[in-house]
């Protein structure tokens, strides 16, 4: 019987890898646990092993190619004894020689994708050429954003480190820290073990004598460990030594909601952070703000909690890669102005954010988005000058309902724009519970672009 | 390796360091008692050998960082009295301008890290110290000191591990004053031998006399010399004893008055240099006469300064909140 070999999920994000190695050729016999190729993704490279006995009877995508949807098929397999369990006959399979998928959608499981996916060693090269001569715009993604960051400012000063889980050999969880210890070594790229409350007093302990640790968290929900090192010691030691002692470090890490990992590693911290005198929090969507805000959190003076997304770390912006551009704390940025009401948003909650927009463009709906970037502090000038504007908001978060941080925006708006309001201000954030793991509850617990054009319709007082 | 030496005028030195604490927390307490300080006051009367003996092998450029019980540890480390009990009574002419207390005080210049009011949050703090001066290359240590009590908190260990780990030249000095707060040792601890808890991490230790200013300056210069060396950290168990209360709120019922007399009779850190100085060097009652006179002369002056600051102005309420 013929079987498929899909494209194998990696991660609970993985959306597409490449295949970066074939270890069989057509006719070859495998055995289970047999290593058939190498898998990259975004995040790591990883060998996939076969689960059948049998004979690999054709290798459907070429090595090195890239952008292969998770659950395409990638090779068929002779299984003796076997039951049938191919979804798609031999025959069809015959179609869609020879060895490439640019014309086979079916393979391809995001539609528009297909046409731009050449799979061919010719067709590979040809789309190099087509970047290296065309530098359209300079795309990064958030993860090379705050990879070059670090370096960049690892370089201009000798008293910056990073330290944490997995940063040095292991290249990073999220591969965020790839490369830096080859180009800094060990001494300024540490590998901690997996103690976070005491590699947090640590790195506290060294930022009081004025060297700057950037301590990465390999999430922030594992940073409750180290809470008590963050909130009593980096952040009040300033204020309770009269200035005498200040502590110049930056913590961050992936924050927030990735995908089908439950109650215990899908939060958005940023209130808890945010209500804390003495941190600064910072969180960005592009990545020309990760790169920009990040270097500006590794200069100053004080403790920064810089929250970032697992699953913005792989999405592309365009971004000035030839300055070495600062984008200051404390700072919104308008994304797009508009008159009939401001939506105000930070991290992923701007993505959904976009994505209303364009619905709302639809229904003639002209919206004002600002990017807060900044938790703490607020930036209020900001958020008031376009309230004033438009006299309605929404504001858009991930984070519990709660002690949110669109409950205080919409307190300090009712406070200093009352006489400007045309309607109460509404908050969109992630529902008052655990993340459940079910994909549909997951996704029911999560902020949707459909919620955030109702709450949009709302303030409007529109059907 | 520093050299501890007996001589006559180093060993009065170490009685003067030892006699300031204790008259310093003597009036501490009184001010304490008359409602000029406020919340919680951990006085260290009892345990002065340590710090002293201690600082007493320091080098330029050393540091040492502490919890709560942390006046001695200031005094000893050079700290102006009167600034410490400025900021006991909570004015502007403290180390912290008022805003620390008794439990948050620093001095970057004297290399006094704090003054940590969370139990065992200073023994990773400490290491990163020693971090920082691997990091720079420089061959100074951080005494890190805590209690038998906050040895029993997580932290400890995890910074144990890494010191070992990355050899940092710290000595972890564990004060072990055999009751935390309320809770003595037996009770609280499923071993008593403080200075082998670094064992499963390789880190050395010896158990010493605290209440002996000479046998903790000895030891403290063969651990810092195990730092210097770049052998990684060493542990320090002080045997010692607290007079008084955990705080001046405690009424410390959970120990017998005889027990407490028996150890300053027999025990007393004070008493017994002053013996040793008055049988090896022939030192005369005027001359301690003289020493108690300028102590009290200090103390007394630390006190008035104290009290005759001002209090903080209102507008420093929102100052130093964050670094410029």
């Amino acid at each position: 019987m013929k079987s498929e070999i899909l494209m194998p999920s990696l991660s609970p994000t993985m959306e597409e890898g490449s295949l970066a190695k074939w270890y069989v050729s057509p006719g070859d016999k495998v055995k289970p646990g047999d290593i058939i190729a190498d898998i990259e993704t975004d995040k790591a490279l990883m060998e996939y092993e076969s689960i059948e006995e049998g004979t690999i009877v054709e290798l459907i995508v070429k090595e090195g190619t890239e952008n292969i949807k998770v659950n395409s098929l990638i090779a068929v397999i002779e299984t003796e004894g076997a039951e049938e369990i191919n979804i798609r006959k031999a025959d069809d399979i015959k179609k869609i020689e020879p060895i490439s998928i640019d014309n086979n959608e079916e393979f391809l499981s995001e539609e528009g994708k297909a046409d731009s996916v050449d799979t061919t060693l010719e067709g590979n090269e040809r789309r190099n050429d087509k970047i290296s001569e065309n530098p359209v715009v300079n795309e990064l993604t958030v993860r090379e954003a705050i990879n070059s960051a670090i370096a960049e400012e690892m370089r201009l000063d000798e008293d910056v480190f990073l330290m944490g889980e997995e940063v040095g050999e292991y290249q990073g969880a999220y591969k965020v820290s790839q490369g830096l210890l080859e180009e800094f070594g060990s001494e300024r790229v540490i590998d901690t073990p997996i103690t976070e409350h005491g590699f947090t007093g640590l790195a506290v302990g060294a930022a009081f004598t004025g060297i700057r640790p950037i301590v990465e968290f390999m999430t922030f929900n594992f940073a409750m460990q180290a809470l008590d090192q963050i909130i009593n010691s980096a952040a009040k030691t300033n204020y309770m030594s009269g200035g005498q002692i200040n502590c110049p470090i930056v913590f961050r890490g992936p924050n927030g909601a990735a995908a089908r990992v439950a109650a215990q590693h899908s939060q958005d911290f940023a209130s808890l952070y945010a209500s804390i005198p003495g941190l600064k929090v910072v969180q960005p969507f592009s990545a020309e703000d990760a790169k920009g805000l990040l270097k500006s959190a590794i200069r100053d003076n004080n403790p920064v909690i810089f929250l970032e997304n697992e699953i913005l770390y792989g999405k592309s912006f365009p971004v000035n890669i030839d300055t070495e551009q600062i984008i200051p704390i404390g700072k919104a940025k308008t994304i797009s102005t508009g008159q009939d009401v401001t939506i105000i948003s930070y991290g992923i909650g701007m993505m959904h954010t976009l994505e209303a927009d364009k619905k709302l463009k639809e229904l003639g709906i002209s919206a004002e988005i600002v990017d807060l970037r900044t938790i703490r502090p607020i930036d209020f000038d900001a958020i008031i000058e376009s309230v004033k504007k438009t006299n309605r908001c929404v504001t858009v978060e991930e984070s519990f309902p709660v002690c949110s941080i669109g409950s205080y925006i919409g307190s300090q708006i009712m406070i200093r724009a009352f006489d400007y309001l045309d309607a109460p201000v509404l908050n969109c954030t992630g529902k008052d519970v655990p993340m459940p793991y079910a994909e549909n509850l997951e996704k029911a617990a999560l902020i949707t672009p459909d919620e955030i054009v109702f709450s949009v319709k709302q303030v409007l007082y529109k059907d | 390796m520093k050299k501890t030496s007996e001589s006559k005028k180093e060993l009065l030195e170490l009685y003067y360091k030892m006699l300031l604490i204790r008259r310093f927390e003597e009036k501490a307490g009184q001010l304490y008692g008359m409602g000029h300080i406020g919340g919680f006051c951990h006085l260290y009367i009892g345990q002065e050998a340590v710090v002293v003996g201690i600082d007493s092998v320091k080098e330029n450029g050393d540091q040492n960082i502490t919890s709560y019980r942390d006046h001695g540890h200031m005094l000893a480390c050079g700290m102006d009295p009167k600034m410490v009990m400025a900021e006991l009574t909570g004015r502007f002419t403290g180390y912290s301008k008022g805003k620390g207390g008794s439990m948050h005080m620093f001095s970057k210049s004297e290399g006094f890290y704090g003054g940590h009011g969370i139990v065992g949050a200073q023994v990773p703090i400490g290491a990163g110290i020693a971090f920082a001066n691997k990091y720079k290359k420089t061959s100074n240590v951080c005494f890190t000191y805590f209690g038998e009590g906050a040895a029993n908190q997580g932290q400890v260990y995890e910074a144990f591990n890494m010191a070992s780990l990355w050899k940092l030249p710290v000595v972890f000095v564990i004060e072990n004053n055999q009751y935390a707060m309320g809770t003595s040792m037996v009770r609280a601890s499923s071993t008593e031998e403080m200075f082998a808890r670094g064992l499963a991490f390789n880190i050395p230790g010896k158990a010493v006399n605290g209440m002996n200013v000479l046998d903790v300056a000895k030891e403290a210069a063969n651990a810092a010399d195990h730092c210097r060396a770049g052998k990684g950290p060493f542990i320090l168990e002080m045997k010692t004893y607290r007079y008084r209360g955990h705080s001046m709120s405690d009424p410390a019922k959970y120990r017998t008055r005889e027990e407490v007399q028996k150890v300053r009779e027999e025990k007393d850190p004070i008493d017994m240099l002053r013996s040793m100085l008055i049988e090896k060097h022939k030192i005369s009652e005027k001359q301690f006469k003289a020493t108690d006179a300028e102590i009290k002369s200090i103390v007394t002056e630390a006190s008035d300064f104290a009290l005759n600051s001002p209090e903080p102005d209102i507008e420093e309420l929102w100052t130093d909140v964050y670094a410029g």
